[in-house]
């Protein structure tokens, strides 16, 4: 009995260690040939194609409510000169990287598992393996780069349309002035918060994308256990992604020194 | 020529579960085998240990000198270029039509041109039926078109050895005699290794050159044809001739009550053995036997009526 329990209490830690491998294996998949260059070119299109629209109409808000708080805020300290500054500052370095770590997770992580999945129960990855041919390399390998290169497209795209809300939020609604908006962008945001925040973006895509391979190649016991491993994929990824934004956060401020106004 | 695959000790469980343990045969080369056996004990689990998707806990399989159970991935892979392996459901892949399903194989591990490419596509496609549904995707067509593509898709590379996991699943008895038929054929035109897995009594009594019992965590017995269908053992006699007497009950075995209860039922006696099924040529498989010739060998005098053409059960094909 007491080794059931053992065994129950320590899945978990083997659970961790299979994701590692997994990882390790992904990592070394990278640099097999021959580079699956078609798979890699549809699937960025296809996670550009699935995630392109919600990021745009969740950055729009986004970008409004950082304006509104910070507006507020600044109000009272009194120095509504750099309303633009602070809410490009947030944008860039914050809300670009979680709303593609969200959409990423939610849009693109999802729909990996799910087809990988559906590709295991209905052994089709057994068939791969099989015809003498690797899953990891053939499916595993350009998806998570397909996921990297379009989360760092899509933080672009959520930081330009995050500070272009921000802008019209501001200057239409609050009463604020277009030029102090846009003369103040740079008095405290600085360039290596650009760097972070594409950083960021590809390390989440790559989170994202390997979690939802590991949870979709694991999926078990029929249609079922496809939608509790797309279910789980995104759970898990978004508590990865937020605590490695905070890591990832906590190191830059270490690195680089905040920009003094 | 086909090469055998040479099973020994093999023990395979999932947790504390065993499925089964200590398996030993060899499956010869160039030979129909059948692999049988009540549900779930384990024959696609014993069919994806020969392939090296599950790693038994115990015991080899060991193909061309190299044990498949222990090797290193690299070579698990060079190995599995030797087989043919037709899935359940087919397991095409969803994304691409069937010519490109079945063309898949060639293109990854070959370089041959796109026109080569075509010549041994179609050429399989013809074999299993299939010209004019290259266009079609996998969710467009029945479960009978799936698994004759698989088929096409498993024999691309001129495998040595072609495993079937239940060809006959799910398949109307007239689709089941052609694919029976498709199997023979087969391997009369290609000698390569046969293993099915299966349930269905007609194809285990008719296809095979050899057939395995999988029964209550073992092999109960592997042999040739004839050999289990005349055998007198409770639980071969039982299964080959779907009887409700006999040690295998409704959840794995029967209890004691039951057992008792049964005790003083007489079996019915052991139908006729049927004639097994030829090529359509008419020319004999290399690793064919003619009918009868293992009851003379071993002095068996096989149940009365067998070995007549016009057997009820000789799978309708040559009726």
């Amino acid at each position: 009995m007491s080794s059931l329990t053992a065994a129950r209490a320590l899945k978990p830690v083997g659970t961790v260690g299979n994701f590692f491998a997994f990882g390790l294996d992904v990592a070394r998949g990278l640099f097999q040939r021959p580079f699956q260059f078609r798979e890699f070119i549809q699937q960025a299109w296809f996670i550009a194609s699935v995630t392109i629209i919600p990021t745009a109409l969740v950055a729009i808000p986004f970008g409004a409510v950082i304006a509104l708080q910070v507006g507020g805020l600044i109000k009272q300290f009194g120095a509504q000169s750099f309303v633009g500054s602070a809410s490009v500052l947030a944008v860039v370095r914050e809300a670009g990287p979680i709303a593609t770590a969200l959409l990423i997770a939610g849009a693109g992580g999802s729909a990996i598992a799910a087809d990988l999945g559906a590709r295991k129960i209905r052994e089709e990855l057994d068939a791969m393996m099989v015809l003498g041919i690797d899953p990891i390399q053939r499916l595993v390998v350009p998806r998570v780069l397909a996921c990297m290169l379009v989360s760092v497209f899509l933080n672009g795209l959520v930081s330009v349309v995050g500070v272009a809300g921000g802008y019209v939020f501001n200057v239409l609604l609050q009463g604020g002035t277009p030029g102090s908006y846009l003369a103040s962008f740079t008095a405290l945001a600085q360039l290596p918060d650009v760097w972070q925040g594409l950083a960021k973006a590809l390390v989440f895509g790559m989170i994202a994308a390997i979690v939802a391979a590991y949870m979709g190649m694991n999926a078990g016991g029929g249609p079922k256990g496809v939608g509790d491993a797309v279910n789980q994929s995104v759970v898990v990824t978004f508590m990865l992604l937020f605590v490695v934004n905070f890591v990832m956060s906590a190191i830059y401020f270490q690195l680089v020194p905040s920009k003094t106004g | 020529m086909g090469v055998d695959i040479r099973i020994e000790h093999l023990t395979k469980s999932f947790g504390k579960q065993l499925i089964w343990g200590d398996v030993t045969l060899t499956v010869p080369a160039g030979e129909i085998c059948v692999m049988l056996g009540p549900s779930g004990t384990g024959k696609s689990v014993l069919l994806k240990t020969l392939i090296g998707l599950l790693k038994p806990d115990a015991g080899s399989v060991v193909i061309e000198g190299t044990d498949i159970c222990s090797c290193s991935e690299k070579d698990l892979y060079e190995i599995r270029k030797l087989f043919g392996v037709l899935f359940q459901d087919g397991a095409m892949f969803g994304s691409m039509n069937l010519y490109d399903n079945v063309a898949f194989p060639l293109r990854e591990h070959t370089r041959k041109s796109e026109s080569e490419i075509r010549n041994i596509v179609m050429e399989k496609m013809d074999l299993v039926g299939l010209i004019g549904a290259e266009d079609k995707l996998p969710g467009e067509i029945s479960g009978g078109m799936r698994k004759r593509a698989g088929l096409a898709r498993a024999l691309v590379l001129d495998p040595e050895i072609v495993l079937f996991d239940e060809p006959d699943s799910g398949l109307d008895p007239v689709r089941t005699a052609f694919l029976n038929q498709l199997i023979v054929d087969l391997n009369a035109q290609i000698d390569a290794t046969f293993l099915i897995v299966t349930h269905d009594i007609n194809t285990a009594r008719t296809v095979p050159d050899n057939i395995g019992l999988l029964y209550h965590k073992h092999l109960a017995m592997f042999g040739p044809r004839e050999m289990l269908l005349s055998s007198e053992e409770p639980v071969v006699r039982q299964f080959l001739n779907a009887q409700r007497v006999g040690p295998i009950g409704m959840s794995e075995e029967k209890d004691a009550d039951q057992l008792a209860a049964e005790k003083d039922m007489d079996l019915p006696p052991l139908p006729p053995i049927a004639m097994q099924l030829e090529p359509s040529n008419g020319i004999p498989r290399r690793s064919q036997r003619a009918p009868g010739e293992w009851c003379r060998l071993n002095g068996i005098t096989p149940p009365p009526g067998s070995f007549q053409p016009d057997s009820v059960l000789a799978g309708g094909a040559r009726a």
